[in-house]
């Protein structure tokens, strides 16, 4: 039996590079040893990837995209008639949140640990332009129920692109293919959502692994592993992916499937912040609604826009604002001129403004979800402020750092 | 011998030219792509004029009709009101309409026809963001707390709290820029309109 599963491996394998692959990216690709609870969102996001892309060819069997039946075949149709619907409809909804959360979080490890640091440069990039692509998808699919939210969310966002100097107008008409978004965006942005962003994102995603795995992954401590080799050429810190880190990525996913199935069998619509109250009435382009605030995941960028006041006549530089507060990421690899990657052996008081900017960055989060005041409005304009000077102040602060020494092998700690 | 030598200077000819030629191919074929984006010849034609009777319109009361899928509103003002819009001016940010978008029939302190300054007619779409600012007559509405005490009557915005007075011009320091938008309109009597053309070019 043996022998011929290795006669055909070896048939296969002289025509298809399986073994290599499998042993390049899993069996023999060896990951640092003391990986923390932080490393568990890369994996969490290929699984909540598979849960979207599983949920979301089943919704397409159902879903009109058509301005007269969109509502009513996501609220009465999957909702209400077809058999376990609701399921996958909350699969999918509970996902898109999940996926941010995953991300979010799993760019925060990116940050503490240097992760962006020389030679991984290009894995941090293709990170970004997979959260790049993930809000594009988000906000495409949010359109699609076709309620009140999906409608008034999309018609703000599509006005960032009309508040563009000269060609605005003309290039919000083409983007909604209408003087209004109606039948001709409902039906592109389903295509986009379903077709066009997703190939996107699953070819960043393989180019993000790639890189990867070409440079080996980062770890808490910073250091490279690489540097220590045993006699076969083996880091002495690293352990196969491969059943170690498979098995251990097993726990985290049990661990995260217990809060993702109590979320959508118990609070789907988690008070309004997966799914907005607001959306539970079909759109209306002639009422808009009390309050309109974005998605949650949405909501740190749409309060930097809102942070910014009009110049001469165009909201304009807001919109300008709210790229730049995603374009600055790129940047973070050169930005920040520590050699030390990892947070543990870098000033303390860098670790002080980190935590200032994670709290910047949930204020901003709270305030997007929030109608404006003047206090409001203050509050955000200097977490905005804040935003940006942790990033683009880092090419001076970062130099002027007390490093701690950092340990030649990596640390159990 | 010296035919097998290559000649890496028509190679890399060879290399550019059909690198270009084929740039400017995919250049011609996106074309169709993206003009497909363009609204279609029905959306077009759903953007055509609407005729509106306001003879039915009360003084102070507001309608709500619908031209190219954005909400216009049709608003027959008070003297009261047409007296405020000239004089309380010290608070509006472009009293004078000069950097908001306007037929120049509709350029001035009522931003209204000379010829039936009462009767205002606006695209009810917030300069801002494109919400739909309500119309407040008074301080009995939920937002009076934002308004002042002595609000005079005017839109406001409920998405991000901008201001507007009775002619659609918006209060200094408010996240939307301008004045709210005047689409072209004209009187085809005294009591009816067609909004989306102008009597120029009727």
């Amino acid at each position: 039996m043996g022998q011929r599963v290795n006669d055909l491996m070896g048939w296969v394998d002289a025509r298809f590079p399986l073994t290599k692959m499998w042993e390049e990216h899993l069996s023999k690709y060896y990951a640092p040893k003391n990986f923390n609870f932080w490393y568990f969102f890369g994996s969490l996001a290929i699984m909540v990837l598979v849960i979207q892309v599983l949920s979301g060819i089943f919704l397409a069997m159902f879903y009109k995209p058509d301005t007269a039946l969109a509502f009513q075949s996501v609220e009465m149709n999957i909702m209400r008639d077809v058999e376990w619907g609701w399921l996958i409809r909350y699969f999918h909804s509970t996902g898109a949140s999940a996926f941010f959360i995953v991300v979010y979080l799993h760019m925060f490890r990116g940050l503490i640990y240097g992760s962006y640091k020389k030679p991984r440069e290009l894995v941090w990039i293709f990170g970004v332009l997979i959260f790049l692509a993930l809000m594009a998808e988000g906000f495409m699919g949010y359109l699609l129920p076709w309620g009140q939210m999906s409608f008034w969310g999309a018609q703000v966002i599509i006005n960032l692109v009309s508040a563009i100097p000269f060609v605005g107008e003309d290039l919000g008409i083409w983007v909604r293919g209408d003087f209004v978004i109606g039948d001709a965006t409902l039906n592109r942005f389903f295509s986009l959502h379903i077709i066009a962003i997703p190939l996107i994102l699953i070819g960043l995603i393989v180019a993000h692994i790639i890189a990867l795995h070409e440079v080996g992954s980062n770890n808490p401590d910073g250091v490279e592993i690489k540097k220590n080799k045993d006699e076969n050429g083996i880091p002495k810190d690293g352990i196969p992916f491969h059943p170690y880190y498979s098995v251990k990525d097993i726990v985290g996913v049990v661990v995260f499937l217990m809060f993702f199935a109590g979320v959508i069998f118990f609070i789907p619509e988690m008070f309004g912040y997966f799914l907005e109250h607001a959306n539970f009435e079909p759109a209306n382009p002639l009422k808009t609604p009390e309050h309109i605030a974005p998605v949650w995941y949405f909501t740190p960028y749409y309060s930097i826009l809102r942070a910014v006041p009009s110049i001469a006549g165009s909201a304009f530089p807001g919109v300008i604002a709210m790229g730049a507060a995603i374009v600055v990421l790129f940047f973070l690899p050169w930005l920040d001129r520590n050699p030390v990657k990892s947070i543990r052996y870098r000033a303390d008081w860098y670790k002080i403004l980190v935590a200032i900017f994670v709290v910047a960055f949930i204020v901003l989060g709270y305030l997007g979800t929030k109608a404006p005041t003047d206090m409001r409005t203050l509050v955000a304009q200097i977490c905005t402020i804040y935003y940006f000077a942790f990033f683009l102040l880092m090419p001076f602060y970062t130099k002027m750092e007390k490093n701690k020494p950092v340990p030649e092998r990596v640390t159990m700690k | 011998m010296s035919t097998d030598a290559v000649n890496n200077s028509k190679r890399r000819f060879l290399v550019a030219s059909t690198t270009v030629v084929g740039a400017i191919g995919a250049g011609f074929v996106a074309v169709p792509f993206i003009k497909s984006w363009k609204p279609s010849a029905k959306a077009l034609a759903a953007g055509a004029p609407v005729q509106v009777d306001i003879s039915k319109i009360e003084e102070g009361q507001m309608i709500v009709v619908e031209w190219r899928g954005k909400p216009v509103y049709v608003l027959n003002r008070t003297d009261e009101n047409i007296k405020v819009l000239e004089t309380d001016t010290e608070k509006l940010a472009d009293p004078d309409s000069e950097m908001s978008t306007q037929p120049d029939y509709c350029k001035n302190p009522t931003r209204s026809y000379d010829s039936h300054r009462k009767v205002m007619v606006m695209e009810g779409v917030c300069t801002h963001l494109g919400c739909a600012p309500k119309y407040v007559p008074d301080l009995n509405n939920p937002f009076a707390g934002s308004l002042g005490h002595d609000w005079k009557g005017g839109y406001f915005c409920p998405c991000h709290g901008s201001i507007y007075d009775l002619a659609g011009r918006v209060r200094k320091s408010m996240p939307a820029p301008k004045n709210l938008p005047i689409m072209p309109y004209y009187f085809k009597s005294d009591t009816v309109i067609l909004i989306g053309q102008d009597g120029s070019n009727a």
